[in-house]
């Protein structure tokens, strides 16, 4: 059976990739469907969503369009999910394979190293950070990288320091490869499985992350954020529960659909693998 | 002059607290184009001297002369470019690869590595290094874990003798084969010896590929040599009590199976 049938057959699998991709859909029509400001006052303020169908979600305090926003949204959250998971993970498996493959003074440096971050809770680290050097969405992903890429980091260690007693790592030295090409060529795509079966859950913990920093109003200010609207919406929390409801909603099912779609990539995978 | 020789070569390991000598004070000497075997039980430090001779582990003592040079002076860039005159092969010739490999990966990368062909000229030098060693060129996009056991092992030697390396160090390279594959795969060695002058350091358990395709041997028992000396002399008529032990442990043809009582 081939791994996108098995992935199908999947019904939490399938339930998550559909979240996901209607995300991505959000995402990518987002200027299409909402072209133009969506920070832009667009009706009377507090209008409660069913009421007018030119702005099915209704609006917020200012009188912006929630569903704009809602699209608006999705697109930071899905871009900083992505990028600050892609960092901490390349970051984590350079990081891994060089203190696995090395040995000795460097593994010990870049280990305490590791240490250090992971004591740190990494919501805190990324709190500092952004109050420190100053939000903008960049600074939002480096934010989070700096709490996540431990995790990534020790796993690949864990899996290098097997593969480097390999028959075929002892046979790249011996035809005199470069000790960096064996680390990096050789071992590290070797290692990377199980590195990767955690992404899912990295993007998912960096979109929450994200969240609660523009919660806090540490998100960048010049985007539309789900944490942000949340955050609007508490101060009419009584009057207009809606305004707080409909972002979170949203957050809850992208997560969900991210987590579960990774961990049917995983699960597929690996019944692949097991087979062979 | 010996093309490899080693002298007073000593390895120690320490394992919980206890420090265990697996190499014991070994000396012997390979000739240009010769075969000599390293032979002994589990344990009797035959691969640790392997490895040893190929830098894979360094020794606590000793010297190693490589071509008429100190072989243990040299490092990073130096060592990487003499690596090319010494080669080994590996037991099991699957784990010996990477598993993403392909066939012409695995060959493009010495000849990539020790400058020996331009990129264009590679997939022809790929071609000629399979067919050298038996196989047909179609071989090469092939992934490593596709084919056979004995054709594994065939590129494997192909990558060995692209960097034209003057000893090839073969720790066990027939012992993981098929008795029919490891007849071919001996005659193979034997072939390109005769033709390219290849010096081989043959690491086995097994009397019967030794006595079929080495010079000399030397016997060793925890770590120590037992005895040396001319293949046939040694095993037909071994002194030590541990030649006369793997002597009495081989199987033999002309020794039938007791009926069962």
């Amino acid at each position: 059976m081939s791994p996108l049938r098995r992935f199908l057959r999947t019904p939490e699998a399938v339930a998550g990739a559909i979240l996901l991709a209607a995300l991505i859909a959000m995402a990518l029509s987002a200027s299409l469907l909402f072209p133009g400001d969506p920070q832009a006052i667009a009706g009377p303020p507090l209008l409660p969503p069913f009421q007018d169908w030119s702005l099915p979600l209704g609006t917020d305090r200012l009188g912006r369009d929630v569903l704009a926003e809602l699209f608006h949204g999705a697109r930071t959250s899905l871009a900083v999910g992505l990028a600050a998971a892609a960092a901490a993970l390349v970051v984590g498996a350079v990081v891994g394979t060089l203190a696995g493959f090395a040995g000795g003074l460097v593994d010990e440096v870049l280990m305490r190293i590791t240490d250090a971050f992971q004591t740190v809770p990494s919501f805190l680290l990324a709190l500092a950070f952004v109050s420190v050097v100053g939000p903008s969405l960049g600074i939002v992903v480096i934010a989070i990288a700096l709490g996540t890429w431990t995790g990534p980091a020790r796993i690949a260690r864990a899996e290098v320091l097997s593969i480097r007693e390999r028959d075929y790592v002892a046979g790249a030295r011996v035809i005199g490869m470069h000790p960096l090409a064996i680390a990096f060529r050789e071992v590290l795509p070797n290692a990377l499985p199980p590195v990767l079966a955690m992404s899912s859950v990295i993007v998912a913990a960096a979109i929450l992350t994200e969240a609660a920093l523009s919660f806090l109003g540490l998100g960048d200010p010049n985007r539309v954020t789900w944490g942000g609207m949340i955050a609007e919406g508490r101060t009419v929390l009584r009057t207009a529960p809606f305004l707080s409801i409909v972002p979170g909603i949203a957050l809850v099912l992208t997560v969900l659909g991210v987590y579960l779609a990774g961990e049917g990539i995983v699960e597929t995978t690996a019944v692949r693998r097991g087979l062979s | 002059m010996s093309l490899l020789a080693v002298s007073n070569l000593t390895k120690r390991y320490r394992r919980g607290g206890k420090s265990i000598t697996a190499v014991d004070d070994v000396s012997f000497h390979v000739d240009p184009g010769e075969t000599l075997a390293l032979a002994g039980p589990s344990g009797s430090g035959k691969s640790t001297i392997a490895r040893l001779v190929l830098r894979l582990i360094e020794p606590d003592a000793g010297r190693i002369e490589f071509e008429g040079s100190d072989f243990l002076a040299l490092s990073g860039a130096t060592l990487r470019a003499r690596r090319a005159r010494l080669q080994m092969v590996f037991q099991d010739p699957l784990a010996a690869f990477n598993p993403r490999a392909t066939v012409a990966h695995v060959l493009d990368d010495p000849l990539r590595i020790h400058d020996i062909a331009s990129r264009a000229e590679r997939p022809r030098r790929i071609a000629a290094l399979l067919e050298r060693v038996g196989l047909t060129a179609d071989l090469a996009p092939r992934a490593i874990h596709e084919i056979s056991g004995g054709q594994r092992q065939r590129v494997a030697i192909a990558r060995a003798i692209a960097t034209k390396p003057s000893l090839i160090v073969l720790d066990e390279a027939v012992s993981a084969l098929d008795v029919s594959v490891r007849r071919e795969i001996l005659d193979l060695l034997l072939d390109l010896q005769h033709q390219e002058k290849i010096a081989y350091l043959l690491i086995s358990h097994d009397l019967g590929v030794i006595r079929s395709v080495a010079h000399r041997i030397v016997l060793l028992d925890a770590g120590r040599i037992a005895e040396s000396g001319n293949t046939r002399a040694v095993i037909d008529a071994p002194q030590s009590a541990i030649g006369k032990a793997l002597l009495a442990a081989a199987p033999r043809l002309n020794r039938t199976a007791q009926d069962p009582t």
